[in-house]
């Protein structure tokens, strides 16, 4: 069998901030060299995109000099961390967005299952948003009559083929989703963590498909997930992404083991600063995130102790007033804390002075996912003096437990990740 | 094993050449051409009481506005011609355009979902706002008939020229032309969302250096060589000419609007094609 993709040399780089250099002429000198096909004067070679030390310019090379190939009918598992450019990776390959530098090669049409839904639009009628769906995938209308009935029956929406699809409960909306791109004709498939959405049943079913479009069918499947298991039992291969190069690829065995070797970074990241005003009678100065060693950081084990230290000014003598601390994910606020808490003399009365607290949550409040720090300053129920939303965000991710299953898996419903036991003790009947 | 088969697909490079316009991609996506018009067509009535009959209304009631301003307070020379026909003409081409021009203008922004999760030539999008707008502009041209059957049969003399087999051409153009300055627009939009803001009026403007509301044969001088230079201009008085007898157009004016509209569709293209490789960037 031949090859499917090949990707040589693939770089892109991405300007942060300002959306030109900030000159006219620069902008202007950078628009002739692309006219005449020259590369943009300026970008800078060989910075990664390591967003732990701060790079000199303000571009950033989400994927660097990445080099693999793809045999037809493989199944390859893209891993890496949040931000390491995966999605990047699958952006380039899916068309969305043009290189920097390097090149891909394709053999076959390529169907990118990207998000859930898009290009579904609500006003029509499944039966409608399948041919639309099809056709924005690049099917030709027969191609996609031909596949309809598996379509539909795959989804289980037969009793609602006809009803705008904004009616459909979501989970109907993924499935649909997920067999339109499963069932159409496209030598390579390109999926992207769809299968976070949808209960477990349907996960399943997905995994068992693509696992059936891999080996049965011969066409080529590209996998990201942050689902280990599902990497590992699906594909026979995967690479390995850490800050935009491919640090490693080889069994999907090796590749996931080597994944959770990566250290934990420990950088500026987790920090938020602010210069003082001397305004406010309170203000914050700094807040940190803090590892177990003292470094700080925003990325977490689910077995590490996750520290908060908070350096704040009172610039006069203040009455009655709280730090407060409270953590939301990605829905709403599920924590607040108030230093006051347990220390009644501070509410009453500070004095004028820089102070630093520190906090240590308890080990294994947060399940795995994406958290939101904000801290403030005030008087309780009545006055804010400031306060910094979502200053720092954080991570918490499993590396050495399994996360199927107890009360922190993921999957399971509820945010609090105690484990209890539960214990048994048998009542007689009489 | 390097390059051991070379007959590859598609080869995903980072500079295409800028005259690279992919025609036969977009050949290939025609199927999804068809599915954008329904939907913007769907999507356009689903859940209005009076459905299609919207397609009248708007019409309708700037022509009643325009008889009222332009006609009786201003008291602006309709060239003889009825002042609902007149006025009808101008407005059905004028929103054409307008359509076309906005919503391909805007269409990085509105569309934006889509085309950052996956690949089809982009140009599919405008290419089908340019069609289902034509769908409606249909719809307003049959009102228009109507209005000039009802002329006719009250005894008004419609004198109608040559000029009318002209109209379909004319017509492309308009679209054309829509189509190539909302792509020169989108381009810019994309970066300077100040330039969306500016449009919402620029158009109105533009619309009064274009003779939807006065003949061009009522100006003199310097002024009507301006109005005239606009590519928009020949199409409406090209169409008055056919329907009225009445209206500036001569085989200069047709050449003019021909070759107007090519530069114009030219550089839309040219440049549409080269922001939609990385628009994903900087949207």
């Amino acid at each position: 069998m031949g090859l499917a993709i090949k990707v040589e040399n693939l770089s892109k780089a991405y300007q942060l901030g300002q959306f030109s250099t900030g000159t006219l002429s620069r902008d202007i000198e950078r628009a002739w060299a692309q006219l005449r096909g020259k590369e943009d004067p300026f970008l800078k070679i060989g910075e990664t995109n390591d967003r732990t030390s701060k790079g000199e310019s303000n571009i950033i090379w989400s994927l660097k000099d990445i080099n693999f190939e793809v045999e037809q009918g493989q199944a390859v598992g893209i891993i890496g961390r949040n931000g390491a450019g995966k999605s990047t990776l699958l952006k380039v390959l899916s068309r969305v967005t043009s290189p920097t530098r390097g090149n891909v090669k394709i053999k076959g049409r390529v169907a990118s299952l990207l998000e859930v839904g898009t290009g579904f639009h609500p006003e029509l009628t499944g039966r409608e948003n399948i041919f639309l769906n099809g056709a924005i995938l690049g099917m030709r209308k027969y191609e996609i009559k031909r596949k309809f009935d598996e379509i539909v029956d795959f989804a289980g929406v037969e009793r609602y083929v006809d009803t705008p699809v904004k009616r459909y409960s979501s989970g109907m909306y993924v499935r649909l989703a997920f067999a339109v791109a499963a069932y159409l004709e496209s030598e390579i498939l390109i999926v992207d963590e769809v299968l976070a959405v949808g209960d477990a049943e349907f996960q399943k079913k997905c995994i068992g498909k693509m696992g059936e479009v891999s080996k049965g069918e011969g066409r080529t499947v590209l996998f990201v997930s942050h689902n280990m298991n599902a990497v590992r039992s699906l594909c026979d291969d995967a690479i390995l992404i850490n800050n935009g190069r491919l640090s490693f690829q080889g069994t999907s065995r090796d590749v996931v083991d080597e994944y959770i070797k990566i250290p934990i970074e420990s950088n500026s990241n987790g920090v938020f600063r602010k210069e003082r005003r001397g305004i406010q009678p309170i203000e914050i100065l700094e807040v940190r995130m803090l590892s177990k060693s003292g470094a700080s950081s925003n990325t977490f084990d689910f077995d590490d102790v996750i520290g908060v230290q908070v350096e704040y000014a009172v610039n006069c003598r203040v009455i009655s007033s709280s730090l407060t601390m409270h953590i939301s994910d990605q829905n709403q606020i599920i924590y607040g804390s108030y230093d006051t808490d347990f220390d009644l003399k501070e509410l009453s009365e500070r004095h004028s002075g820089v102070f630093r607290k520190t906090i240590e949550m308890p080990l294994h409040s947060f399940k795995e996912g994406k958290y939101y720090l904000t801290i403030g300053a005030g008087m309780p129920n009545s006055e804010t003096y400031e306060e910094h939303h979502n200053c720092i965000s954080f991570e918490v991710i499993m590396r050495n437990r399994d996360d199927s299953f107890l009360s922190y898996a993921k999957k399971r419903e509820g945010v609090i990740p105690l484990m209890v036991k539960w214990k048994q003790s048998e009542l007689s009947l009489k | 094993m390097s390059d051991r088969q070379e007959d590859w697909d598609l080869v995903i490079k980072p500079q295409n050449n800028l005259f690279d316009l992919n025609l036969k991609d977009i050949w290939r996506y025609r199927d999804l051409l068809r599915m954008f018009v329904l939907r913007d067509f769907r999507a356009f009535y689903k859940q209005t009481v009076l459905g299609p009959v919207w397609f009248f209304i708007q019409p309708l009631f700037t022509m009643g506005v325009y008889i009222f301003v332009f006609g009786n307070l201003a008291g602006l020379s309709t060239d003889g011609v009825p002042q609902p026909l007149f006025y009808l003409a101008g407005i059905i081409c004028w929103t054409y355009f307008q359509e076309c021009l906005l919503k391909t203008a805007n269409v990085f922004r509105t569309e934006g979902a889509i085309l950052g999760k996956v690949y089809f030539p982009r140009v599919i999008m405008p290419l089908s706002v340019v069609v289902s707008n034509l769908i409606r502009f249909g719809v307003q041209l049959l009102l228009f008939v109507l209005a000039i059957a009802y002329f006719l049969l009250t005894g008004i003399d419609i004198p109608f020229t040559p000029w009318l087999f002209l109209f379909p051409i004319l017509i492309i153009c308009l679209a054309l032309q829509g189509l190539g300055m909302g792509m020169i627009i989108s381009a810019m939009t994309t970066k300077y969302r100040d330039l969306a803001l500016l449009l919402t009026f620029g158009i109105q403007l533009l619309m009064y250096t274009t003779t939807v509301v006065y003949p061009l044969s009522s100006l003199g001088g310097n002024v009507r060589t301006m109005i005239a230079l606009n590519p928009m201009t020949p199409v409406i008085e090209g169409v008055r000419k056919g329907f009225f007898g009445q209206g500036v157009f001569d085989i200069n004016s047709l050449t003019y609007l021909l070759l107007s509209t090519f530069v114009l569709l030219f550089f839309g293209l040219v440049i549409f094609n080269k922001v939609e490789k990385t628009f994903v960037d900087t949207v």
